[in-house]
C-alpha cells in the first residue's frame, strides 16, 4: 500500500519524461542538462525531479535548462535562473546555509555526541570489574532444578 | 449480510482487545494468575473475528458488491479475480484492516507459541499488544468503516487505480505490513519489561527471533516495493528517497540496530537500556510511518488541516504509544543498569558502533523526511528534500558501516586484538582492492562510485566467506576436519555470513546503478535500427491489444548483439478506459550482469514512436542482495537457540509475579 501510494502520486498518466525532440545535439551539454534536471523539483508534482516527471511545465522547464545552457550559462547560473523564478521550492537539495544548517549538520552532529557517549560508555566497561551474579531467587533455583532434570 | 457479520465481528474483536488490555495487566499487578490467563484465549479470539471480518471484506470485494461503498469506490466488475482480492487492501480502510489482521496475527503467535514465557511477562506483553489493538480497532471504526453501506449501490465500480493492477499489490503491502506491525511485537516486549522492571538474557532470546521475523518481512517488502517501481515506472528508478519510502526505511535500519544489540542482552547482559529504547522507536517509526502516509501532513499542512479526523486521531495514537513509552522509559530505565565488562576492542564494542552508525543514518533519514513540514510550519517557506541530499547525506553512513563490519564481524566477546582480526581479514581486503582496480579498468568515465561500491562488496562478501573459513579453521586443522566443522555449525552463523553478504551484493547493484547505467531516448519508425550500447535493436512493429479491462498498443522489439538475437521484447501502453488512466509496461531482459529495459513511449507528430531503452548493470543485484538478507534471516530464525517459542518447559513451574 505504501508503494502503491507511492505510484499512484508518481504518475497520473503515463507519458514519459524527457521525449526525443527535447534533447541536444551536443551530448555534454545534454549531459549536463540532464544533471541540472535531475536536480530541480517538478512543482506540481509528488517529489518528483523535472527529468522524470510527465507534466507539461516539467517539460517547459527541462527545455529553459536546456536554452540556457545552450546560451552559454554555467550549472549555477542555470540553477539561479529557475530558483529566482520559482523559488527555493525547486531545489531538491537544499543549499548550505545558515538556514539550512540543521538539515545538513544533524547527522554529523549526531555522529560527534552518539560516538562521545558511546565511547565513554565502552571505556567504562573496559574499567569495570567483572561483577557476582546476582544470586537465583528460589523459584528460579527450582525452575533451574527442573530444567536440568535434577 | 456478509459484509453486515464482517462489521459486527470488528466490534467485537475491539471489545476483545478492550478485555485483553485490562485483565491481564491488572492479573500481573495483582498476581493472580486466572486473570493473568485471559490473555491466551482473548488474544486467539481476537484473531479469529479480526480474520472474519477482513474475510466478510473480501468477499464484498471478489463478488462485487458494489453497495459497499469502499467496494464502488475502488473496484470494477471487469477486474481480473486477483486484483479483486488483492484490491482488498489497495485502499486506506482495507489496508486498516489488513494493519489490524496481522497486529491480531502476532498477538495470537505469541500466545500460543509463547509457552515457555514468565506467565507474567507474558500476560504483560499481550496486554500492550491489545492496547496497541484497541487504539485502531477505535481508529477504523470511528473514522474509517470499511463497511459502510451506499443507499443507492452504482452499476458499476470507480476501479482500481491501474498502476496497482500488478501483482507487486498482492505481495508488496502484506510483506510490508508483517514488517512494519510485527515491530509491535518488539514493543510490546519493552513495555512488558519495563513494567516489571527486569530485562535479561532470556527477554532477550524472546524478544530477537520476533524482531528478526519483523525485519525479515520488512526487508523483503521494501525490495518487492523497490521491483515494482522499477518495472513499473518505466525510466526504471528503483528508489526515490521520497517521504513514503523513508518512513519504511527508518523502521527498517532501527530494527536492524534492534536485532544488533538485543544479541549483546542475550550473550554479555548489557546494552539493556540501549536495547529497550530501540525497541520503542522501531515500532514508533512504524506509527510515525502509518500516520504520515495516512494523514497526508508531508504532502501538504494545509491538506492534514482541512481533513483533521484521521489525521487527529493517529497523532494521538502516536502521541499516546511514543510520548507514554518514553515517559515509562524515562522513569524506569535507570533500573536497569548492568555493570558486565569488556574491553575497548571487542565485539560489544563493534556492535555498539553498528548501533552508533545505523541510529545515525536513521537519524538524517528522519530529518530529511521532516524537514519541509518543520521549516513550512516554522517560517512559511516551502522547501524540498530529495534524492541528491540524501545520496550525499545518507551514504557515507552505509560506507561507513561496510567499513567496519567484516572485521568488527569476527572480533571476539569481550576483549579482542584488531590485528589478529585484520589478518583474518587479508584475503578479503587484497580482493577488494583488485576488485576496486578492474571496476577503475573496466569503466570510462573515472567516476569513484562504481570503483568504490566493488570495493566494499568485494570487502563484505569475501569478509564473509574468510569468517567462515575461520569458524571451520580452513587450512589449520586439515580439510575433513574442516569439511566437519562446516557442516556442525550453526544455523545463526550461516544467516550472518549470508545477511552480511548480501549487503555487499546490494552495494554492488547500487553503485553500478547510479554511475554506469546507460540510457538511450529516440523516436523510432516501424522496421528502424539502432544500437544501445553493445546491442542492436530493432522496432518490428507496433499493434493495438486488448486486456480484460484495457487497451493496449504493444510493440515487438529485437534485440541482437553481434548479430546473435538476444531477446524478443513486449513493451507496452495500456489504457484503462474506467479510470481514464494510460500505464507504461515497460519489457525487460533481466541478467545476471545486466538487465536490458525498454519502454514504449507516444506516438511522435512525424511518425514513429518515442521509445527508451536502458542498460541497467547488476540491476537485479539490488534486490538480489535484499532476498540474501532476508534470507540469512530466516536462516537464523530456524537455528535451534532463537527457534520462535523454543524449547518448552518440561513442567510448569509457576514463577510468582510482582
Amino acid at each position: 500500500m505504501i508503494r502503491a501510494a507511492l505510484l499512484a502520486l508518481l504518475l497520473a498518466s503515463p507519458a514519459l519524461a524527457v521525449q526525443p525532440d527535447e534533447i541536444l545535439p551536443d551530448a555534454g551539454q545534454e549531459a549536463r542538462a540532464r544533471a541540472i534536471t535531475r536536480e530541480l523539483r517538478c512543482v506540481v508534482c509528488q517529489a518528483e525531479s523535472i527529468d522524470d516527471s510527465h507534466a507539461d511545465i516539467a517539460r517547459d522547464l527541462r527545455l529553459l535548462v536546456r536554452q540556457r545552457i545552450v546560451a552559454g550559462d554555467s550549472d549555477q547560473q542555470v540553477i539561479d535562473y529557475v530558483v529566482a523564478r520559482y523559488g527555493e521550492f525547486v531545489l531538491f537539495r537544499p543549499p548550505f546555509n545558515a538556514r539550512n544548517a540543521p538539515l545538513w549538520l544533524a547527522g554529523p552532529a549526531l555522529l560527534l555526541v552518539g560516538g562521545g557517549i558511546a565511547f565513554a560508555f565502552i571505556r567504562r566497561r573496559g574499567q569495570a570489574p567483572e561483577p557476582p551474579r546476582p544470586p537465583l531467587s528460589p523459584e528460579e533455583e527450582s525452575r533451574l532444578r527442573d530444567l536440568t532434570g535434577e | 449480510m456478509v459484509v453486515e457479520l464482517g462489521h459486527v465481528a470488528l466490534i467485537v474483536a475491539f471489545l476483545v482487545a478492550v478485555l485483553q488490555m485490562v485483565v491481564p495487566m491488572v492479573g500481573a499487578h495483582r498476581g493472580w494468575a486466572d486473570w493473568m490467563r485471559v490473555a491466551t484465549p482473548a488474544a486467539v479470539v481476537q484473531f479469529a473475528l479480526t480474520l472474519a471480518a477482513f474475510l466478510a471484506l473480501m468477499w464484498a470485494f471478489v463478488v462485487s458488491d458494489f453497495s459497499v461503498r469502499l467496494v464502488a469506490l475502488n473496484s470494477h466488475s471487469a477486474k481480473p479475480l486477483i486484483y479483486k482480492i488483492a484490491g482488498t487492501w489497495g485502499n486506506h480502510e482495507g489496508s486498516m484492516m489488513l494493519w489490524m489482521l496481522i497486529l491480531t496475527l502476532f498477538g495470537a503467535m505469541v500466545a500460543l507459541a509463547g509457552g515457555n514465557l514468565p506467565p507474567g511477562l507474558k500476560a504483560r506483553v499481550l496486554g500492550v499488544q491489545a492496547g496497541i489493538a484497541v487504539a485502531f480497532f477505535g481508529f477504523i471504526i470511528l473514522t474509517s468503516n470499511p463497511f459502510a453501506r451506499l443507499t443507492d449501490a452504482p452499476l458499476d465500480g470507480n476501479d482500481l487505480n491501474p498502476l496497482l493492477q500488478d501483482p507487486g499489490l498482492a505481495f508488496h503491502p502484506p510483506f510490508l505490513y508483517l514488517g512494519y506491525v510485527g515491530l509491535s511485537m518488539a514493543y510490546s516486549f519493552a513495555i512488558a519489561a519495563l513494567i516489571e522492571g527486569r530485562v535479561d538474557a532470556a527477554w532477550a532470546r524472546w524478544v530477537r527471533p520476533w524482531t528478526l521475523l519483523a525485519w525479515v518481512f520488512l526487508t523483503i517488502g521494501i525490495a518487492f516495493g523497490s521491483i515494482w517501481a522499477y518495472y513499473e515506472l518505466g525510466w526504471g528508478g528503483w528508489w526515490f528517497w521520497d517521504p513514503v519510502e523513508n518512513v519504511s526505511f527508518m523502521p527498517w535500519l532501527v530494527s536492524c540496530a534492534l536485532l544488533h544489540s538485543a544479541i549483546v542482552v542475550e550473550k554479555r547482559d548489557t546494552l539493556k537500556s540501549w536495547t529497550i529504547l530501540l525497541a520503542i522507536l522501531a515500532f514508533s517509526f512504524s506509527l510515525i510511518g502509518a500516520f504520515v502516509v495516512r494523514s497526508g501532513i508531508l504532502t501538504s499542512v494545509h491538506s492534514f488541516a482541512s481533513d483533521p479526523g484521521r489525521g487527529m486521531f493517529l497523532l494521538l495514537i502516536l502521541g499516546a504509544f511514543i510520548g507514554g513509552s518514553l515517559t515509562l522509559y524515562a522513569w524506569r530505565a535507570p533500573t536497569l543498569r548492568s555493570t558486565t565488562a569488556f574491553a575497548i576492542v571487542s565485539r560489544e564494542s563493534g556492535l555498539v558502533l553498528n548501533n552508533l552508525l545505523l541510529v545515525v543514518a536513521a537519524a538524517v533519514v528522519f530529518v530529511g523526511t521532516m524537514w519541509p513540514l518543520v521549516v513550512e510550519v516554522a517560517t512559511g517557506r516551502k522547501v524540498s528534500v530529495g534524492p541528491p541530499f540524501f545520496n550525499l547525506a545518507f551514504s557515507p553512513f552505509m560506507m561507513a558501516i561496510a567499513v567496519v563490519l567484516p572485521v568488527a564481524a569476527v572480533l571476539p566477546w569481550k576483549r579482542g586484538r584488531l590485528g589478529r582480526a585484520f589478518r583474518q581479514m587479508r584475503g578479503a581486503l587484497a580482493l577488494a582492492l583488485a576488485c576496486a582496480a578492474l571496476a577503475w579498468v573496466a569503466e570510462t568515465g573515472g567516476s569513484m562510485t562504481v570503483p568504490v561500491g566493488a570495493a566494499l562488496a568485494a570487502w563484505l562478501v569475501f569478509g564473509a566467506l574468510s569468517e567462515l573459513a575461520g569458524r571451520i579453521r580452513l587450512g589449520e586443522v586439515g580439510l575433513p576436519e574442516s569439511l566437519r566443522r562446516l557442516g556442525s555449525l550453526p544455523r545463526a552463523d550461516w544467516g550472518k555470513a549470508l545477511a552480511h553478504a548480501g549487503l555487499g551484493v546490494t552495494i554492488l547493484g547500487v553503485a553500478a546503478m547510479s554511475a554506469w547505467a546507460a540510457e538511450d531516448i529516440r523516436a523510432v519508425r516501424e522496421g528502424e535500427s539502432f544500437a544501445v550500447g553493445p546491442y542492436t535493436l530493432r522496432l518490428d512493429s507496433v499493434a493495438s491489444t486488448r486486456g480484460p479491462n484495457y487497451t493496449a498498443e504493444t510493440a515487438a522489439v529485437t534485440v541482437t548483439r553481434g548479430g546473435r538475437s538476444v531477446a524478443i521484447l513486449h513493451p507496452e501502453k495500456r489504457m484503462y478506459p474506467v479510470q481514464g488512466m494510460a500505464t507504461t509496461e515497460a519489457a525487460i531482459d533481466r541478467g545476471f550482469a545486466r538487465d536490458l529495459y525498454v519502454a514504449l513511449g507516444d506516438p511522435q507528430p512525424d511518425g514513429g514512436h518515442a521509445l527508451r531503452t536502458y542498460v541497467k548493470p547488476f540491476a537485479n543485484w539490488i534486490w538480489g542482495g535484499a532476498m540474501m538478507m532476508a534470507l540469512g534471516g530466516i536462516a537464523s530464525l530456524t537455528d535451534r537457540r532463537y527457534r520462535v517459542g523454543a524449547p518448552v518447559r518440561r513442567a510448569a513451574v509457576p514463577v510468582a509475579a510482582e
